[in-house]
């Protein structure tokens, strides 16, 4: 076997096989989509408590008029059972009280009395249920006073919802659906995810440069093999350690969207059911189109370049995490100790920081000079571009970063390698940014 | 046969000299002795025979042909600071380093078996280094040094960290590796294992090459008409004529015998000296004094300061 990929073996083994790699490649996706569904989840989860709250209504408008719910019960109380509870909610047979005061109709405002602090659906679901009670009061005055035959219904008819398609031109002419919304997710992930990768595995990078450097196996290693197939090596097969965990994640990514697309029917029909049961004619207006819009987000997916994105990223994951993993190992290989990277690693982590907040701005205007000009510079490129692409990328915009991306690598691989080459083998010296010049003038 | 040369290498480093036209000649199967103060250019001598860095004049030979990269796999190193990865497990690592000396994985694990079991450290296999002691560490790199039965082995302070019994059985094992047909070049500052092993030194001091020649030459080369003799019969070098004539460096009279260390000055000769002491005492022996490396070593440094 090639001496190189007997290194890459070895940097990809030994990192694949420990327990923390399974774990977080694992757990990262899980708490990611935790974070994300979990708060949605439990919102939307019924409140399958039972309670009973007792109305008293001095005004008389809403008396007898708020019907029961599945686990809210009204009961209204003449005046004397109120006086009598008023003061001690807690210890009566109601979970709440609540009070409509003779003036009500003028303050538009009413009381809730309990031990407790009220669920904010309890309170939402009163404050509709008396709403709509006010609001039918209102509209049959209206029709009332007009007299125009069936108002209602026309007044109901003019409620509107209306879609948006956003159709983008291709170069070519030809119309493609898309979707802004899915366009800025993708880019936002996409571009997240190369930078967190570059973080990551730059730092890898570094981290075993120093210690191989610490360790003194360097200069065994060295004897063996030439210094730059070394750090290739260990570049190379943390690389593939990044690949390994992205591939599994695409992977998971897909089984989960197919499968909540299989599953995806049955929730609809159960919010539909859930809808008419709530005898909200509203909501079953509303419900519609977000079961069309559910229906409009995977057929947005699906017109998605997948293949592309993916290629994309693969190119620019490797091309920046290329360039600036070599300038890691270089910095790993001038210090002796983590407390004297501080200086150099600032500079590096600067652009990719920097690539960072551009791509909050990218993804807002995916077209602008900002996203452009970043999209082309190398030390940004991989992070912004990834976060233009879903959007649609001209195809010479898109060349010339990658050729940009290719030939700063090149250059700076080339550079870290004599850095690397002379830093491995130097001990006891803080070196500075001078003496690192110094060595890139070295002969080997 | 040479097996290995470099001519008048020299090296700098940004402002540092450290080699000067250096070149040394190192027959096969034979034990070379490079030797030389703290930062006189050892290392980088070595490290230029290991081709991690090349010189800036002069060549390097290996065979009668300049050294290739390709070399690289006929050479094996040890290095003063020694260093395994620490999370990795002995076997695997010896595998390792085996394998990136051009062996396969099948005669890496043939030949790690059979020195494994020598150096009864089989039961290590599964450890991980940073469990074994600095000594078994030690144990474990030299196997990892000579698995690949290089032509050439460079060891630099290979005794460092072992105790006298592993010590010893480093020196049978670099002495068998020598009759085997090894050449072997030998970095240390212990005077006592040169004179033990080498047949050949080399002496650098301040990136020049000060000294070179046989062992037992150069120590005959440096011997200061020194004799030590034990005699009967009284002797007192108080005023005495042999004091007029030579250099007494020490008379002893006891019941143990009476010994006299005596130097006799240049343009005198031994027979002389024999001659002038028949006279006065009866000698019992009669014994020429030559150098130990250590005090050639010295000697030499010390004149080239």
């Amino acid at each position: 076997m090639h001496k190189i990929a007997l290194i890459i073996r070895r940097e990809y083994l030994t990192r694949v096989q420990k327990k923390s790699f399974i774990i977080l490649t694992i757990l990262i996706p899980i708490l990611m989509s935790a974070l994300m569904i979990l708060p949605a989840y439990f919102a939307t989860m019924d409140d399958e408590q039972t309670r009973t709250v007792a109305v008293y209504d001095g005004s008389s408008v809403i008396l007898g008029r708020l019907e029961n719910s599945e686990f809210t019960k009204f009961k209204f109380i003449p005046e004397e059972e109120y006086k009598n509870i008023k003061d001690k909610v807690q210890g009566s047979d109601y979970y709440a009280l609540l009070v409509v005061a003779p003036n009500f109709l003028t303050t538009k405002t009413v009381q809730i009395i309990s031990g407790g602090s009220i669920p904010f659906d309890l309170k939402s679901q009163i404050q509709d249920k008396i709403q709509s009670v006010i609001e039918k009061d209102k509209m049959a005055e209206v029709v009332r006073q007009t007299n125009i035959p069936d108002l209602e219904k026309r007044i109901a008819a003019t409620r509107t919802h209306i879609n948006i398609d956003t159709i983008k031109l291709g170069e070519g002419g030809e119309a493609k659906k898309s979707s802004t919304e899915i366009g800025m997710i993708l880019g936002y992930v996409f571009g997240f995810m190369i930078y967190m990768f570059i973080f990551l595995y730059g730092t890898m990078v570094m981290q075993g440069v120093m210690e191989e450097k610490q360790s003194r196996i360097v200069e065994v290693i060295i004897s063996s093999v030439k210094p730059f197939q070394l750090m290739m090596g260990k570049i190379i097969g943390i690389a593939m350690v990044g690949l390994t965990q992205f591939a599994i994640w695409v992977l998971l990514g897909f089984t989960i969207l197919s499968a909540s697309r299989s599953f995806y029917p049955e929730t609809a029909q159960k919010q539909q059911i859930q809808n008419v049961m709530s005898q909200n004619q509203d909501a079953v207006q509303a419900a519609a189109p977000q079961a069309d819009k559910m229906q409009e987000v995977f057929s947005m997916i699906d017109t998605i370049n997948f293949p592309l994105i993916i290629g994309c990223f693969l190119f620019f994951f490797i091309g920046g995490y290329l360039l600036y993993s070599s300038m890691f190992a270089a910095v790993g290989s001038a210090i002796d100790a983590q407390e004297d990277a501080q200086q150099f690693i600032m500079p590096i982590t600067l652009p990719i920081i920097l690539s960072i907040i551009v791509l909050m701005s990218a993804i807002k205007n995916p077209e602008g000079p900002i996203a452009f000009w970043f999209s082309m510079i190398p030390f940004t490129s991989p992070v912004v571009m990834m976060a233009r692409i879903p959007f649609g990328v001209p195809a010479w915009e898109l060349a010339l970063s990658m050729f940009l991306l290719v030939a700063t690598f090149v250059g700076m691989v080339w550079v870290a390698g004599k850095i690397y080459r002379t830093g491995i083998l130097m001990y006891g010296k803080k070196p500075s940014w001078k003496e690192l010049g110094k060595w890139l003038m070295y002969k080997s | 046969m040479e097996l290995f040369s470099a001519k008048e290498v020299s090296k700098t480093y940004a402002n540092h000299q450290a080699l000067t036209k250096v070149s040394i000649s190192v027959e096969e199967g034979s034990i070379f002795g490079l030797l030389g103060p703290n930062g006189a250019g050892k290392t980088t001598l070595i490290r230029i025979i290991n081709q991690i860095t090349g010189p800036d004049s002069g060549s390097v030979w290996l065979k009668g042909r300049p050294l290739k990269p390709e070399d690289i796999d006929q050479i094996g190193y040890l290095p003063e600071e020694r260093g395994l990865y620490k999370k990795m497990k002995v076997g695997e690592q010896a595998l390792y380093l085996g394998q990136l000396k051009g062996l396969s994985r099948r005669d890496a694990m043939k030949e790690l078996k059979i020195w494994f079991e020598k150096f009864e450290i089989t039961a290590w296999w599964d450890k991980k280094v940073m469990e074994l002691s600095k000594g078994m560490q030690q144990k474990v790199q030299f196997i990892c040094t000579v698995l690949h039965k290089p032509r050439l082995l460079i060891f630099d302070e290979p005794f460092s960290g072992f105790d006298p019994i592993n010590a010893d059985i480093i020196t049978r094992e670099i002495l068998q590796m020598k009759k085997d047909g090894a050449t072997i070049i030998f970095s240390t500052h212990n005077m006592e294992s040169v004179e033990q092993l080498c047949d050949h030194i080399a002496l650098i001091d301040k990136s020049k090459k000060i000294l070179d020649g046989p062992t037992q030459q150069i120590r005959e080369k440096y011997k200061s008409n020194i004799y030590d003799i034990a005699y009967r019969g009284d002797l007192d070098i108080h005023g005495h004529v042999l004091a007029g004539k030579y250099n007494i460096l020490s008379n002893e009279q006891n019941g143990m015998g009476n010994k006299l260390s005596i130097q006799y000055p240049d343009g005198s000769n031994s027979r002389e000296l024999i001659r002038d002491l028949v006279e006065h005492v009866e000698i019992v022996s009669f014994n020429e004094v030559i150098p130990s490396m250590n005090e050639v070593f010295i000697k030499v440094v010390k004149q080239n300061a």
